[in-house]
């Protein structure tokens, strides 16, 4: 299993423009004494989107909580725009530039949209917390502006998923990390958020690492990780994704 | 009659109003840290105890000052409860997040602490303190800026402990026999003190024939812009919806950047210095004592479980509903009122002393959350599951 993640993952770095937004090597997380994730490897390259593929409890989501600092590895290293982030705390790696949309939204239910945006500024470094909000979040998200005084948690799952990604955009992140962003949305509210995705990635040239299970979004990243058993099993550029890895990697 | 009841409202409301305030510092910490603060009550008497030592260094000061020393008092008191919450968050609270019970018997045993130092402190104790402090953890603090600080850690502090508290007791040995009395005499005592109110909230404001006591008007007063300086603190300042957010969400809040340690801290020391407050304000109802914040803990508890959690309105009513109840059944007003029907007259005098109102109270609450566990206003729609 090492040897072989190993040798996907250098294969990986050969093939990647040499500057990376986010590297992951060695990485084992446990819960408890279950062994979650094992010696993973990942590279985010500036300025691209990686998806990160494969089944429910592969540990998918545990990988992105470890990046962000949710979790604590037992051992292996995160390098973040050349610093290594293994130590730091959650909010820390927010004001780095990560900007996390996790499984589930997590909008702040008792405050109104508005204040749930303004948190996002809370990553920028030089915060000078000005209480507005910039016009290309409406731009993206026009959904938005009507619903500025409304509680974040009366809205619908589409909508705070909107919320939440352009929650994660007002801090300027370096990186974006969604999981899931489609998960128990509707069909054309998923056209939506892909095209923003893109828009975002084109107009400000970030690095977005995605968990995702739904097919057309995935062929829209530039490259793919599939996850099997807590560990990296193929990897690869996403033109290049043949029926066959889907079978193996997504399909149930 | 009327008068009476006038009047027992009137002084009801304003034993909610001290309730308030300390309620709400009680009901934020535990909102945003599921921490039971045991040591809430032991803040509010510390509170009381600057008022007083405030007090008399505006009496050495003489007349014209002393009429001021309240709004003085009250910003130490303030100042002071919240440096005490803040080192007891830093100190202990911080690593036992997460584990209620050890929080709570944590908490319990800082008060019972707080409770013996107001009542043994005196100079040797406060000199020997410091020189404690000041070589240990200064100690710390510049060997912590020496990179294989973690290495050497557990040496160092086996080394240094033992070293400061030597040093720390010799010195207050010596200067305990070499001055004697003058150091070893406590600074208050175990006996009650008196905190004698400045002239112009001595006498009331008479109003028929009943007098609404000035100082009870300003207590209440105090504790209107107690509470609008809370809401707005929570509800327009960067802070206030720092505190908001992590109180909701901790982990998300992390990783939108908000330093959730800070928050903590924060936020403990701002309900510490509102104990400190409340304390302040206890010190003019009547004498205090080291066991002052005993007796007020349980009732401010009361009023954040009525209330609901999270619910500043709630805490409002409940605190202003069991100071109220409370009074009107420990002072007799209600036995009085309902004197011309006997049976009821007899039951309330049975209630009417401090002890049995507050059975009375105790029993009126648990039948209240019966019918409403959640307090008064608790939370609605889609969130409470959330």
């Amino acid at each position: 299993m090492n040897s072989t993640s190993k040798a996907i993952a250098e294969a990986a770095n050969a093939s990647s423009p040499a500057s990376k937004m986010l590297q992951v090597s060695g990485l084992n997380v446990y819960y408890g004494e279950s062994h979650i994730l094992r010696d993973v490897d990942l590279n985010v390259p500036t300025g691209e989107m990686i998806c990160l593929i494969g089944r429910n409890g592969v540990g998918k989501t545990t990988l992105l909580k470890t990046i962000m600092g949710l979790l604590r590895p037992r051992s292996g290293a995160i390098t973040f725009a050349g610093k290594l982030i293994t130590a730091k705390s959650p909010d820390q790696r927010a004001k780095l530039g990560i900007g996390y949309v996790p499984q589930g939204r997590e909008i702040i239910p008792r405050l109104t949209v508005k204040e749930n945006l303004l948190l996002g500024l809370e990553a920028r470094r030089n915060n000078t917390y000005k209480q507005e909000i910039p016009d290309d979040i409406f731009i993206l998200f026009p959904v938005l502006k009507s619903m500025l005084s409304r509680m974040g948690g009366d809205l619908s799952g589409g909508q705070q998923q909107q919320l939440a990604i352009a929650r994660a955009l007002m801090g300027q992140p370096q990186l974006l990390v969604l999981d899931e962003p489609t998960e128990g949305i509707q069909p054309s509210i998923i056209l939506e958020i892909e095209a923003a995705v893109q828009r975002i990635i084109a107009s400000r040239g970030i690095s977005v690492l995605l968990v995702e299970q739904h097919l057309h979004f995935v062929r829209q990243a530039h490259r793919y990780y599939a996850m099997q058993k807590g560990g990296i099993v193929a990897s690869g550029i996403t033109s290049e994704l043949s029926n066959e890895v889907i079978q193996r990697f997504l399909s149930v | 009659m009327l008068a009476g009841l006038l009047d027992g409202l009137f002084n009801g409301i304003s034993i909610g109003a001290v309730l308030l305030i300390a309620a709400l510092g009680l009901a934020i910490v535990f909102g945003l840290m599921g921490v039971i603060n045991l040591a809430h009550g032991e803040l509010m008497m510390l509170g009381a105890y600057t008022t007083f030592v405030v007090q008399n260094g505006f009496k050495k000061l003489g007349e014209p000052w002393f009429e001021f020393y309240i709004f003085f008092a009250l910003i130490m008191a303030f100042i002071v409860a919240a440096g005490v919450g803040l080192i007891l968050e830093r100190g202990v609270i911080r690593h036992l997040y997460g584990r209620p019970l050890e929080t709570l018997l944590a908490t319990w045993g800082v008060s019972l602490i707080l409770q013996q130092f107001v009542r043994s402190v005196n100079w040797v104790l406060v000199v020997g303190i410091s020189i404690f402090c000041l070589l240990f953890f200064g100690g710390l603090w510049i060997l912590h800026r020496r990179s294989d600080i973690n290495r050497i850690r557990n040496w160092v502090v086996a080394v240094m402990l033992p070293i400061s508290l030597g040093i720390a007791i010799a010195t207050s040995n010596f200067l305990s026999q070499t001055y004697k009395l003058a150091v070893t005499q406590p600074w208050f005592g175990a006996q009650n003190l008196d905190v004698s109110a400045p002239k112009w909230l001595r006498g009331g404001l008479p109003i028929g024939n009943f007098q609404m006591p000035y100082a009870r008007v300003f207590i209440i007063a105090l504790t209107i812009l107690c509470v609008a300086a809370i809401y707005v603190f929570l509800q327009r300042t960067p802070w206030g919806l720092r505190i908001r957010a992590v109180t909701q969400n901790r982990s998300m809040s992390a990783c939108l950047g908000i330093p959730t340690q800070k928050v903590d801290a924060l936020t403990f020391a701002l309900g510490s210095g509102l104990a400190g407050v409340a304390g302040c304000a206890i010190s003019f109802l009547g004498s205090v004592g080291p066991n002052t914040g005993q007796n007020y803990i349980v009732d401010t508890f009361m009023v954040v479980v009525v209330g609901g959690v999270g619910k500043l309105v709630g805490t409002i009513f409940a605190a202003l509903a069991i100071g109220t109840v409370n009074y009107l059944i420990g002072s007799g007003t209600l036995a009085l009122l309902f004197a011309p029907i006997k049976p009821l007259a007899d039951f309330f005098t049975f209630f009417a002393t401090t002890s049995m109102a507050k059975v009375m109270v105790f029993a009126l609450i648990i039948a209240f959350l019966q019918v409403r566990p959640g307090g008064i206003f608790p939370q609605k729609g889609r969130t409470v599951d959330a």
